[in-house]
Order: structure tokens, then sequence, then C-alpha cells
């Protein structure tokens, strides 16, 4: 058996918004709920699960707007580049804050230029249309991990107010 | 799930009822667009009241559906976007440029009546 070492390049970018001080290692994380994402019927269940964990926690209408359509989008990108992955729903806590992290990953294909899918491609700019830019402004904090040929692992939460 | 398309005079009036997948998604843009045609109507209102989500699948399939329809001769209108949804999209960066949008099915009525010229 040859023994091959990939070059793999693994690459992290996060981007953090003021608004949202507290950082994820700072928080207590609860309960939560894993959507297995197959096919685009589990797009919806998952959103659904995340809007239940949100309304539970006392989000308000337009946050849980938000918490649902960030689920859907990463949702998506799961079942169109990587054909299977998950959706995890945390509850999140911080002296006396609560919060909802929300996880997508895959074993997909990754994503070579994460600065590039990071760029706005709403506008004419250009980007990779994963949406992840729209995606970050639904949320307080971001995070994305992808490393090519072995998966994507895009962490969001937010903040009640 | 299947989204029921009523005929009202030269209107189509669709009402959403509960979050669809995407191939319902695409099934009832099809459905709508074949209708326009078997009943010669001149506009269609599309009502998502219900939706507590209009993602950028959404979004684009009922960008797509106006196009097509305006296509075979009528009008859209897409009727009843919630505050919170519309603010969730403004957010993620949809648009629905070139697509007409109002209010309720009352506004709808009225902004179809325009577009077409009926009821003058």
């Amino acid at each position: 058996m040859s023994a091959t070492v990939a070059n793999r390049t693994e690459r992290n970018l996060s981007l953090a918004t003021p608004a949202a001080p507290v950082r994820r290692g700072d928080a207590d994380e609860g309960r939560e709920c894993v959507v297995p994402i197959e096919a685009d019927t589990d797009i919806v269940k998952a959103r659904k699960q995340g809007r239940a964990m949100g309304a539970e926690l006392g989000f308000e209408a337009g946050d849980l707007a938000m918490i649902a359509t960030a689920i859907s989008e990463l949702a998506r990108n799961i079942v169109l580049y990587a054909g299977r992955g998950e959706i995890v729903v945390r509850v999140l806590h911080h002296q006396g804050r609560q919060g909802i992290l929300l996880i997508g990953r895959d074993e997909g294909p990754g994503i070579a230029d994460l600065s590039l899918a990071m760029r706005d491609g709403y506008s004419t700019s250009g980007g990779l249309g994963l949406g992840l830019p729209g995606v970050r402004r639904l949320m307080d904090e971001f995070h994305i991990e992808s490393t090519p040929g072995k998966g994507t692992s895009v962490t969001l939460w937010k903040w009640k107010r | 799930m299947e989204v029921p398309i009523l005929k009202q005079g030269p209107y189509l009036i669709a009402s959403i009822q509960s979050a669809l997948a995407d191939a319902d998604l695409v099934q009832f843009r099809d459905a709508l667009v074949e209708k326009v045609g078997r009943f010669r109507s001149r506009g269609v209102i599309v009502d998502v009241t219900v939706l507590d989500v209009m993602d950028s699948f959404a979004t684009r399939t009922l960008r797509d559906l106006s196009q097509m329809i305006r296509l075979r001769g009528a009008e859209t209108v897409i009727v009843g976007i919630q505050p919170e949804v519309a603010f969730a999209m403004v957010q993620l960066g949809l648009r629905l440029e070139g697509v007409g949008t109002a209010l309720d099915l009352e506004e709808g009525l009225a902004f179809l009546n325009r577009m077409t010229r009926i009821g003058d």
C-alpha cells in the first residue's frame, strides 16, 4: 500500500461583529438538536426545529425569521454542494443571557477559497454565490472552517436582545 | 404539498398554505405558468402571508415565476410578505426586482387592475 500524504490546506476565517462581545468559549452550551440534511425537505425540517427552539428561548418574531432564514441557507448549501450533512441547533447561556447556536456541517468537497466565498455575491462583485455574507448579516457572529476534500463547518450564533 | 390555485374572473389567486420544500415550490411555479394559459388569465396573485421564511431559493423561484408569467402575457403580484420576513430578506441581500408586490389580497387586486387596465 502506498502511503501518500495529502497536501491539505486548512483555512480559517472568523468574522466577529462588535455587537456581540461574548465569545463562544465563554458561554455554556445547553441542550441541542441535530437535524440530518439529505434532501430539500430536510431544509424545511431544520428551520422549523430552529424556529421552535428560538421561540422557546423567547426570541422575538424578527429574530426568529432571521434564525430560520439562516438555517435555510446553511442547509441549502449542504444539499447543493455536499449532498448530505447536518444542522445543529444548540442553546447558549452566558451570565443570564440566552442565545442560539447554529452549526451547518458536512463532509463535502469543502471551499477552496474562503475569502472569495465571503465576498458579497448579491451585488456585482462576484463571490461564490453561497450566500454566506448574507447569512453573516442575519446573526451576531459567524465562523467558518473548510478543508478542501474534507468538508465545511459554518457556525453562527445570536443572542437574545 | 399542493398550493390551491383559484380562478377569479381574469385573475388567478394562489394562496400558499404552509412552508414549501424546494421541489414543491418549483412544481407550484410550473402549475401556475400552465394555468395562466389554460384560463387565459391576465393576472396572478401569489399570497405568501403564511411564509415565515423567504430564503434565496424561494425568492429566486418567485422572481422566475413572475418573469415566466410575464412572458405568457400576464402580470404577477406577490402579496403578504410579513415585516420580519422582509427584514430578513433585506439582511440576506435578497431582492424581488421587477416583481410586483402589494400589502395584501385587496391591494394585490387593485395592483392587477391598474397593471392590466381591467376595471377602467
